[in-house]
């Protein structure tokens, strides 16, 4: 990306509070209301004490002073103060929590869409294999999980008409869940400090009917889906060379690796998920499996995200023993 | 040594370089650090006003983006660690915490005048590795982008700061020595000034968190030097570790910028209210309160970054209540005025700015502290205006504040009275002018250290940026009226407020042992009535 390239900013005026895309930006800002009310509330009762007293105890009253309050009632004063803010501030505690949770810690969705972050533009990945720079495309309707990396530095992906931002980590795997409902162009952001260009790291999210949303991915798909093009990679890169058919006694075979215990050369057991997957390419010395020499070169710098996340799907859809079967080297057929 | 009536003070005699640069009297000391201070805050605030200048327009015209990024990472390295940090301990610290508590001079002076130097030296050479090595990395020095995309002179920066940090260990050794050991007959724990109680609990942050950040930038450079993966993920390192640890010093930080400031609040609320400080011992126990919880809300500066969300969780409630103890503080400093005898002097208006700018700042810190709101306002302007809210309108203003109140003690000189009011006012509109807007900014998306933006967010800045002209004025018109003051201001008697507390036995200015008897205590402080 150069200076010169264009900013596609979305044609959207300034609220101050963004338009509510999904039903969960709605409770966000309920909260957020909450808060205004609470601390206007505070704001109202402290000024009116510093100005009442600023004006009936002013110097040049004359008269005599009033006692002050007794020690005891003023630890009365001071420990229900304490007491009464402690258990509101519970509550909205309670409240945020539940809310973070519902966004980063939910698993289940219709849909996963891939967003790489690297210096100085988000690239985007739609399951069918639609790729996009800086523009996000969903259905309205669907419930989208975001599986988002960073290939260099770190980012952050912001999305404030849904209320949602999480950052883009290398060598790290983070989500966020939501479900859009309005249909509309919205901002998209990258928040994070990340050089230079950071804040040209920007866009448009656009929200689609379902219809609408299909008929954009028939307009611009191209190319294979994920699973097909990570095949292509896994061959291109020499993965199958050791990891698959008779040549699997060098390295472990990987069908059906997703998901099970693998057992470690050093003894402990790690689960095979995605950054367990990512790691053994970019990182192999991390984890080597029991029984095999730790031989497999790096693929790091030589490989981008954008691959790691096609050829991670693609060992996904692998069903345990379904290369046993397959006495060729080749493709599935 | 002898007992003459009129002992020589601080000042006479001695305007020698040597008299100044190898002085172990913590009053001349002070000075120094006031001139450094001074001009690293006037340098921060030029790069400051360029960044607001810049962002007049939405189109990225008047600076590139190259010099944008320097800039802001400039203001932030300038304002936190030459500024901030050392201001109101370095300064108001260093001449009266030894007399708030009846002593000759700090435990160790030439420990004192050593950190002035570190202080110093390290924070010029790291202004070259910052201005002449365009650093451009913000003030946080994230990784991986400051150890592999930003380019070298960051290590040099880095190593600026690392050797600054023991000028602030050292500053919190003598403080924590001096409080410990120094204090006249009669002055118990229990009596002691909450200036004093506010500088020991900032001295103790310092002296524990500070080794943190040490070890932290040491790591950078093993990395950088050696290529050992700690916080690169190529190098199976991890980029949040530098997060956890950065924090774990620079969260405790925000303590030791803001604790000061409280004690400052503290003292000129109760001398102009003529009370005794409402609810001492809470007052007491909120400030350890405070010291020891900073050190565990960390990772609130982590709620998006892909920490484990329970640790999110945890960090979350540690924050709420961290909340607490300050709002504590707030409820005392108002209950004090109440049947008091309030006199509007410059102090006490800098003192009722704070009260109003940091209760919006703190009440917008529960607003982050809150899980769902954080991810939608961390790093947006939001973020920009809190804190801006808690540092530049709470601790500034608290050493503005100070600084009026002290200033006859310091130099044995009475300001113009009128000016200073207007100076205080003019702080306190063109401060909310400034970062109000920065808010609403925030909750409409708008993200941090842009260079650029879409047009829609022009109006909120446009704004700001026309409050900064104001808040300059509020700044530089003291910067005038107390030197014109130095020269031509009416001479001050040893306590024109009729404040209680020690440092006002003394004459003015103190002579260079400070007190012509030593004082004992008798009474618990703030004895106004």
């Amino acid at each position: 990306m150069t200076e010169a390239s264009a900013v596609n900013d979305p044609g959207i005026a300034f609220r101050t509070i963004p338009t509510a895309v999904s039903d969960y930006a709605g409770e966000v800002d309920k909260l957020y209301y909450a808060l205004l009310g609470l601390s206007g509330l505070l704001i109202v009762i402290l000024v009116a004490l510093v100005v009442i007293f600023g004006w009936r105890y002013r110097e040049d009253r004359s008269g005599e002073r009033l006692p002050l309050l007794g020690k005891r009632t003023g630890h009365y004063v001071e420990i229900g103060f304490a007491v009464l803010l402690a258990l509101l501030f519970l509550g909205i505690f309670a409240w945020g929590s539940q809310l973070y949770l519902a966004l980063y810690g939910e698993s289940r969705a219709d849909m996963t869409i891939n967003v790489v972050g690297k210096q100085w533009m988000w690239k985007i990945q739609h399951p069918d294999g639609t790729r996009e720079i800086n523009t996000l495309h969903v259905p309205a309707g669907e419930t989208i999980r975001l599986r988002i990396i960073s290939q260099d530095v770190i980012h952050s992906f912001s999305l404030p008409g849904l209320r949602l931002k999480r950052d883009a980590v290398p060598g790290q795997y983070t989500s966020a869940v939501f479900t859009p409902e309005k249909v509309g162009e919205y901002r998209l952001f990258c928040a994070e400090y990340c050089g230079t260009s950071h804040s040209r790291m920007r866009g448009k999210l656009v929200v689609l009917s379902s219809a609408d949303y299909q008929a954009w991915l028939t307009r611009n798909g191209q190319g294979p889906g994920p699973v097909a093009a990570g095949r292509q990679l896994f061959e291109s890169y020499g993965c199958s060379g050791c990891h698959q058919g008779k040549a699997s006694v060098r390295a472990p075979g990987l069908d059906g690796v997703y998901g099970r215990t693998v057992p470690l050369a050093d003894g402990r057991t790690v689960k095979a998920d995605e950054a367990y997957l990512r790691d053994s390419i970019m990182l192999p010395q991390k984890h080597v499996v029991a029984g095999y020499a730790p031989i497999m070169p790096s693929f790091s710098g030589q490989i981008g995200e954008g691959e790691i996340l096609q050829i991670v799907a693609y060992l996904k859809s692998l069903e345990p023993g379904e290369w046993q079967t397959d006495n060729s080297t080749g493709a599935r057929p | 040594m002898s007992a003459s009536a009129e002992p020589a003070h601080y000042l006479t005699g001695g305007w020698s370089l040597r008299g100044w640069l190898l002085t172990l009297d913590h009053k001349r000391i002070a000075w120094l650090y006031a001139i450094s201070i001074t001009g690293f805050f006037f340098l921060g605030g030029i790069a400051a006003l360029l960044i607001r200048l810049e962002l007049l327009t939405p189109a990225g015209d008047l600076l590139s983006s190259e010099a944008y990024n320097r800039l802001f990472s400039l203001h932030g390295i300038v304002m936190v660690w030459f500024f901030l940090i050392p201001s109101i301990p370095a300064t108001l610290g260093n001449f009266l915490l030894p007399m708030m508590v009846g002593a000759r001079d700090m435990a160790f002076p030439r420990l004192n005048l050593l950190s002035w130097y570190i202080y110093t030296l390290g924070g010029l050479f790291t202004m070259v590795a910052v201005i002449a090595g365009g650093v451009d990395t913000g003030w946080t020095f994230y990784t991986p982008y400051s150890t592999l995309f930003a380019n070298s002179a960051v290590l040099a920066a880095a190593t600026g700061v690392f050797v600054v940090g023991f000028s602030s260990i050292l500053t919190g050794i003598n403080f924590i020595v001096t409080t410990h050991t120094m204090r006249v007959p009669g002055q118990t724990w229990l009596r002691l000034p909450l200036f004093v109680w506010a500088n020991y609990a900032t001295a103790l942050i310092m002296v524990l968190a500070t080794p943190v950040l040490s070890i932290t930038l040491l790591l950078i450079a093993l990395e950088r030097t050696l290529g050992i993966g700690i916080f690169d993920p190529a190098l199976g390192g991890d980029p949040l570790l530098f997060q956890h640890l950065f924090w774990f010093y620079s969260h405790p930080a925000v303590y030791i910028m803001i604790l000061p400031a409280m004690g400052v609040i503290s003292e000129i609320i109760a001398c102009f209210s003529r009370n005794p400080v409402f609810g001492y011992t809470g007052m007491v126990l909120s400030i350890m309160a405070i010291a020891l919880f900073g050190f565990l809300v960390w990772g609130h500066h982590m709620f998006v970054s892909g920490q484990s969300l329970y640790a999110g969780i945890l960090f979350s409630l540690f924050s709420f209540l961290v909340a607490v103890p300050s709002a504590i503080k707030t409820l005392n400093w108002t209950a004090t005025m109440f049947r008091g005898r309030i006199v509007y002097t410059a102090p006490m208006i800098y003192a009722l700015s704070f009260l109003g700018l940091f209760v919006i700042g703190g009440l917008t810190g529960v607003f982050l502290a809150s899980l769902a709101v954080d991810v939608h306002l961390h790093d947006t302007y939001f973020v920009t205006a809190h804190f801006h809210y808690i540092m530049v309108g709470g601790a500034v203003t608290a050493y503005l504040g100070g600084l009026h109140f002290w200033w006859p003690k310091l130099t044995g000189r009475l300001y113009p009275a009128l000016w200073s009011k207007v100076a205080a006012l003019a702080l306190f509109i063109g401060f909310n002018l400034t970062f109000y807007p920065q808010f609403l900014l925030g909750y409409g998306g708008m993200p941090r250290r842009y260079h650029e933006y879409p047009e829609a967010f022009e109006l909120l800045h446009v704004m700001s940026t026309l409050g900064t002209g104001v808040l300059a004025i509020g700044y530089l018109m003291p910067l005038v009226y107390l030197a014109w003051s130095l020269r031509y201001g009416e001479r001050a008697p040893a306590n024109p407020w009729h404040a209680k507390g020690l440092e006002w036995l003394a004459p003015s200015p103190p002579p260079v042992d400070n007190f012509v008897t030593t004082p004992t205590v008798t009474e618990a402080p703030y004895a106004y009535r």
